[in-house]
C-alpha cells in the first residue's frame, strides 16, 4: 500500500499530497496518510466524501502515528 | 496606499454599536455612575437605569423582569446557568448537542461527571431529537443545553421540540440567535450577550423561569445577578440596541437572508466547496463553507487584502491548533473554512464584490498548491 509520509505538513497540506498521489494508485488500491495534524482525521474521511474515494478507516502506522487509508474507486 | 475601509464581514463574532446604543450609551454614562444600591440620588438615578435596562431585555426575551440577571459576558451566562441548574438540582449531568459553544463544552469539562452527554448531529447540524430525548432520562441528568443556532454554520435547533422528563430544565443559547430571529417561548433558563445584537460588549444576559430550580454556583448572594458591581451604562445602552434591533428585524433579517443566499449559491459553484449547515432554518445573516486544498488562515488573509473581513473555523486560525468541532461533529470538512455574517449595514453591491474576490481568492490559492 502506497504511505504518504505528511508527519510534518500542516493542514491541510496532508490533503493535498493525497489528493496529488491519487492517479498513482490503481483503482481499487489502498493509499494511506500518515499525519500529526488534527485536521486529518475529520478531512480525509470529508475528502473522500466530496472527492467520491471510499475511506476505509484509521489506524497506526509502525511508529504509532495516526493513519488515515483510502481505497481509489474513480 | 490603497485607504478603502475594510467591508466587515464578521457580525457574529462581534456586532459594531447599533446606532441607538451608541446615544443610550452617551446620555447613561452621565447618569449612571452611582451605585444601585445606595438610597442617595445618584444611586437612586442608577437604580432607576438598570431597572429599566432589565425591564426592556426582559420583554424582548420573552421573559419577567425578575427573571433576568445581567453577567459579564455570555459566556459567564452559560457557566452560571448550567452550573446554576445543577446546584440547584444536586445532581451533575449535563446533556447537550455536540455543536454547542465553548463555553458549554468548557463548562461541562471543568465540572466533570460521568452523567455528561452528547448528543449527536446530523450533517446539516441539527440535533437528532430522539437521541436528546434518551440522554436526557438516563440517572443523574441535572439539565440540558441546547443552541437556539449554532454560531458557526448558523443552523436553527428545534429547540421546541425537545422532549425532556418534567424535572430536567432546558438551558437554550440564544447567543447566536437574539435579534436575529424570534425566539422561543420553550425554555427554563436562556442566554445571549449583547454584543452579538449590537449592544456593547461585557454585557451578558442569563434569564431563568420563576420555578426552575437554581442556585448561585459561585460565591456570594445566592441571587441570580452575580456580586460585583454592574456595568449601568452597557447595559442600559444594550437594552436600546436589543429594542432597536427587533423593530427592524424583519426587514434587516429577509434582506440578509437572501444575500446570505446568493453568497451561498456562488460558493457552493465553486469547484470542491461544499457549504455548510441548513440552507433553510439557519440564521438570516451567516453562512459558512469550506474549500478543498485551500488554508483557513490562507484564505482569510487573501480576503482581508482584498479588503474583505472574515472569520475560519480551521484549525491553522484557533489558538489551539484544533479544528473546529463543529465542522467536526458534522463530519464536514475543517480546512479551508469561511465563515461570512453580515450586519444591518451590508449591502448588495458589497456583497457582490465579496462574491468576486472569493472566486478569484480560492483560483490564486489552490494554482500555488498546484492543484
Amino acid at each position: 500500500m502506497l504511505e504518504l509520509d505528511c508527519r510534518d505538513l500542516p493542514c491541510p497540506r496532508p490533503i493535498i499530497e493525497l489528493a496529488k498521489a491519487l492517479p498513482s494508485v490503481v483503482v481499487g488500491d489502498l493509499l494511506a496518510v500518515v499525519a500529526r495534524d488534527p485536521a486529518a482525521r475529520y478531512d480525509v474521511p470529508a475528502w473522500c466524501r466530496m472527492r467520491e474515494q471510499e475511506y476505509v478507516g484509521e489506524d497506526l502506522a509502525d511508529d504509532g502515528l495516526p493513519r488515515f487509508v483510502v481505497r481509489r474507486l474513480s | 496606499m490603497s485607504s478603502t475601509p475594510e467591508v466587515y464581514l464578521d457580525a457574529a463574532s462581534s456586532q459594531r454599536l447599533h446606532p441607538a446604543a451608541r446615544d443610550t450609551l452617551i446620555a447613561a454614562l452621565e447618569r449612571g455612575y452611582g451605585d444601585p444600591r445606595r438610597l442617595h440620588g445618584a444611586g437612586r438615578d442608577a437604580r432607576i437605569l438598570l431597572d429599566n435596562a432589565r425591564a426592556v431585555i426582559a420583554e424582548c426575551l420573552g421573559a419577567q423582569p425578575e427573571e433576568v440577571a445581567f453577567t459579564a459576558s455570555g459566556t459567564e451566562a452559560v457557566q452560571r446557568g448550567l452550573l446554576g441548574l445543577a446546584a440547584a438540582s444536586g445532581l451533575s449531568g449535563i446533556v447537550h448537542t455536540a455543536v454547542e459553544h465553548s463555553s458549554v463544552l468548557h463548562t461541562l469539562a471543568w465540572r466533570d461527571s460521568p452523567a455528561h452527554a452528547s448528543v449527536a448531529v446530523d450533517g446539516t447540524g441539527r440535533v437528532d431529537l430522539d437521541a436528546l430525548a434518551e440522554a436526557s432520562r438516563r440517572d443523574g441528568v441535572a439539565a440540558v443545553a441546547v443552541q437556539l443556532a449554532n454560531q458557526e454554520v448558523g443552523t436553527l435547533q428545534p429547540v421546541s421540540d425537545v422532549d425532556l422528563p418534567r424535572s430536567v430544565p432546558l438551558l437554550v443559547d440564544a447567543a447566536a440567535a437574539v435579534g436575529h430571529v424570534v425566539l422561543p417561548e420553550r425554555w427554563d433558563a436562556l442566554t445571549a450577550s449583547a454584543h452579538k445584537w449590537g449592544g456593547p460588549a461585557g454585557v451578558g444576559v442569563l434569564a431563568v423561569r420563576r420555578g426552575t430550580g437554581w442556585t448561585n454556583p459561585f460565591p456570594g448572594d445566592d441571587a441570580l445577578t452575580a456580586d460585583g458591581f454592574p456595568n449601568v451604562p452597557a447595559a442600559l445602552a444594550a437594552a436600546a440596541a436589543l429594542q432597536a434591533v427587533l423593530t427592524e428585524r424583519e426587514e434587516v433579517a429577509a434582506r440578509q437572508f437572501r444575500m446570505v443566499e446568493q453568497i451561498r449559491t456562488i460558493a457552493a459553484a465553486l469547484p470542491d466547496t461544499e457549504v455548510v449547515g441548513d440552507p433553510v432554518a439557519r440564521l438570516p445573516h451567516l453562512v459558512t463553507f469550506s474549500c478543498l486544498y485551500v488554508g483557513g488562515d490562507e484564505i482569510v488573509a487573501a480576503l482581508a487584502q482584498r479588503g474583505y473581513g472574515v472569520a475560519s473555523g480551521s484549525a491553522c486560525t484557533a489558538s489551539t491548533l484544533e479544528p473546529s468541532h463543529v465542522l467536526a461533529a458534522m463530519g464536514a470538512l475543517t480546512h479551508g473554512n469561511v465563515r461570512v455574517s453580515l450586519d444591518r449595514s451590508t449591502t448588495e453591491a458589497q456583497v457582490d464584490g465579496f462574491c468576486a474576490a472569493l472566486t478569484e481568492a480560492v483560483a490564486g490559492i489552490r494554482a500555488r498548491a498546484g492543484l
